[in-house]
């Protein structure tokens, strides 16, 4: 028996008949080159490789607010010397919530059956600007690294997550986190039920191009991209936010 | 040549139809051959049509999804621009692909993931299975993902002992109902709250007793019974919407946060991907991460996209499997005429427009593939004679919305050709027949008092008519018939009544 590799790649070339000759004959470095019958397809990009306003300027912050909001995701806009305000706010509101409800119910969109007790915890990347959660009182913050990751069931006994952003895209209200360290493994930023994500205004882009550019630089870095809280339509179509990911989506806008 | 565009009347079964009436728990079971199963499509649309729920639960949700694709693809100034990029860079894909198969392998193996290469869905079904047998689990957690669907992945794990778990919030709902899919994107159209409570409530063991048809309460339900499975899991199943080429990057699309968690929790990753989801490089992904999720859900870009090249020490799943399909593609790539079935990215838009797909929903086409793409893809995949092509009415709507403009309409007309050219009827008969007809017509036409004794003569099948249709009809009225049902003719011609109403004045 042949092995499957070169069995697919001769069915491939027998596929694309004279197309692909030149494929199938030289050495990979020399596919593709002289002795193809067919034409290389020739990609139009007549597409916008860029938005008209530049990363960062007014109306590139307002519109991934408007979309943001659109997909129920909750917006600060503050500076850096309100940063660790704002933050200290956000979680101290969130802890109150959870106080207030303090019950196991499932149907309440901020508690999980397995919930016990309220829980106060917030996970920070090991690599996140220490300044930024000056102004947190009480709350128990946790620091998770590549080194030193916290488990699963850690993490699953942690309420919310701080991390910065790599680019944000006002079009669509995209954040992409790029895994570094004021990001934080993947699974921190999943696992919790409440991620706020801070974004300062000069990584905000127009359009998904200049993103792909910009990340396109370490494309092999794990990312993540983000447009909102979790949400399903599989019932009748009828959406519900919150569902595996993070319920609660706060984005912190810094200029 | 002349075309056979009709589409051909009830014939041979395939075995048990996929007519499990909506109200019942149970849906139509996991068949044998996933891209193959039910009745014929003529048989199960009867079925389908006389289902009044399925219809207005069909009508509804499409009419839904196309007015929010209108308005999102609306908003964007370069969207026929992004369409014609898509399609080059597919067609480009395909002129490539050995060398570009090859450079992924490359570079995947690069960055410590492993390839594998399967020809056919037992083989893939096969590696995965040892795969995860070599983890010593019984059960896997599964993102979405019609490849895996396509080749039975789950029944041939359950066959070895191995438990998949749908973690999508539909796929659960068709898992547990023991159901096929009946949409691409949202594969529990057709079931309604109150069922999937129902359903729910018999079938997942921790579904608190007093669950309500809430949609919220069901999606908490399903985020309980699956939290525990995410955090244990040791190994997670997914396919992939697109691989790049030139730096081994693996995309996921999703919206509910069950991609992540299979993404990132489990400690190995296996993903089985077919060989068409390429794009050469990096930055086609600004094309397509445009086209994909406005296409798909009408939203302006999906909750989360995951994208992961290789193993990221420290972060994610230590070891990476990719499981690269064959199962039939190089068949519809040998096609020239049917090849851009290929370009498919799977967002189903050409489903929610097709006036097909509405009334008869996705389980009458007996496929993981349904609606207007599946008509294309699922015949040339499998080779097999398929009534699947006359699933149209060739209006074209599905081309239009196609993100990477498949030309939908004029590869079902070259199948259902290639339909005739195999069956019986030669289209020489049909032509001959035609060119006749046409004559008898020109001379009946020519002169007015021949053409009101032509008229009439219809009338006289109204004998043969059985509740104001007549199903079948002699040579050479059979050519029609075969196809088509035939209204009863009026009891009385045009001119015939017209003469009656001035002698009444």
């Amino acid at each position: 028996m042949t092995n499957a590799k070169d069995e697919i790649l001769s069915r491939i070339r027998a596929a694309l008949g004279s197309d692909a000759g030149s494929a199938a004959a030289g050495p990979a470095g020399s596919a593709g080159s002289a002795g193809s019958t067919a034409a290389p397809t020739v990609v139009p990009r007549e597409y916008r490789s860029a938005g008209e306003h530049a990363p960062g300027s007014d109306v590139v912050l307002e519109l991934l607010v408007d979309r943001l909001e659109d997909y129920k995701a909750h917006v600060h806009r503050t500076t850096a010397a309100g940063l660790p305000g704002v933050l200290a706010q956000v979680l101290a509101e969130r802890s109150a919530e959870r106080q207030e409800i303090g019950s196991s119910d499932y149907r309440s969109p901020d508690i999980l059956p397995t919930t016990h007790a309220p829980r106060r915890a917030v996970v920070v990347p090991h690599g996140l600007d220490a300044s930024w959660l000056s102004a947190l009182d009480d709350a128990d913050v946790r620091t998770d690294s590549r080194d030193a990751p916290l488990s699963a069931a850690e993490l699953d006994e942690i309420d919310a997550v701080v991390t910065a952003a790599r680019v944000a895209v006002a079009e669509t209200g995209t954040i992409v986190l790029d895994g570094e360290p004021d990001q934080g493994r993947r699974a921190i930023s999943l696992v919790p039920d409440v991620h706020v994500c801070v974004v300062r205004t000069d990584q905000v882009v127009q359009t998904v191009p200049e993103a792909v550019r910009l990340l396109g630089a370490e494309p092999g870095r794990p990312l993540t991209w983000i447009s909102g809280p979790s949400a399903t339509s599989d019932i009748e179509l009828e959406r519900v936010e919150g569902v595996h990911g993070p319920r609660t989506l706060h984005v912190v806008l810094v200029s | 040549m002349s075309t056979f565009l009709g589409m051909p009347a009830a014939r041979d079964s395939r075995g048990s139809g996929p007519d499990a009436a909506p109200g019942t728990l149970s849906g139509v079971g996991r068949p044998e051959d996933p891209l193959h199963w039910g009745a014929s499509f003529p048989d199960a649309a009867k079925a389908a049509l006389d289902n009044g729920q399925l219809r207005r639960n069909l009508g509804k949700a499409t009419s839904t999804i196309r007015t929010k694709r209108a308005r999102v693809v609306g908003e964007v100034p370069d969207w026929e621009a992004l369409r014609d990029a898509g399609s080059a860079v597919k067609t480009d894909v395909m002129a490539r692909l050995p060398e570009l198969l090859e450079e992924l392998e490359r570079n995947v193996t690069a960055r410590g993931g492993v390839v594998h290469w399967a020809r056919d869905a037992a083989e893939a079904n096969r590696i995965v299975a040892d795969l995860v047998r070599a983890k010593e689990t019984d059960e896997v957690v599964k993102v979405k993902s019609m490849a895996t669907q396509e080749i039975g992945l789950n029944e041939a794990l359950a066959e070895e002992g191995i438990a998949a778990v749908e973690t999508d919030l539909a796929e659960l709902i068709v898992q547990l109902a023991d159901d096929m899919p009946s949409h691409i994107l949202v594969p529990a159209i057709h079931r309604n709250r109150t069922e999937i409570r129902d359903i729910f409530l018999e079938r997942m063991a921790d579904a608190p007793p007093d669950l309500t048809d809430v949609p919220r309460e069901l999606a908490m339900a399903a985020r309980a019974h699956l939290r525990r499975k995410f955090l244990s899991a040791k190994v997670a199943i997914s396919g992939a919407n697109f691989a790049v080429a030139d730096t081994g990057t693996l995309v996921v699309v999703e919206s509910e946060g069950n991609g992540r968690m299979c993404l990132t929790m489990p400690e190995t990753l296996i993903t089985v991907m077919g060989i068409e989801k390429l794009i050469p490089t990096f930055d086609d992904l600004e094309v397509f991460l445009q086209l994909l999720p406005r296409s798909s859900t009408g939203e302006r870009m999906n909750p989360y996209t995951s994208m992961w090249t290789g193993v990221t020490p420290g972060d994610g799943p230590q070891e990476f499997h990719l499981v690269l399909l064959d199962n039939g593609r190089t068949k519809v790539l040998a096609d020239e005429a049917g090849r851009a079935a290929l370009h498919c990215i799977r967002c189903s838009a050409c489903l929610n427009v097709c006036p097909v797909y509405e009334r008869v929903g996705g389980h009458a086409y007996g496929s993981v593939y349904p609606g207007p793409i599946g008509a294309i893809l699922t015949p040339q995949l499998t080779g097999e004679k398929s009534d699947l092509p006359y699933a149209s009415t060739l209006c074209g709507a599905c081309y239009e919305v196609c993100p990477v403009k498949i030309d939908i309409p004029s590869i079902l007309v070259e199948l259902r050709a290639r339909e005739v050219a195999l069956s019986g009827a030669s289209p020489e008969t049909a032509d001959r027949v035609w060119k006749a007809a046409m004559k008898a017509a020109s001379f009946a036409m020519a002169d007015g008092a021949r053409f009101r004794r032509a008229a009439r003569v219809p009338r006289l099948l109204r004998a043969i008519s059985r509740n104001g249709v007549i199903r079948r009809l002699p040579f050479p009225g059979s050519l029609w018939t075969r196809s088509r049902d035939l209204p009863e003719p009026p009891k009385q011609t045009f001119h015939d009544w017209w003469d009656a109403r001035e002698d009444g004045r």
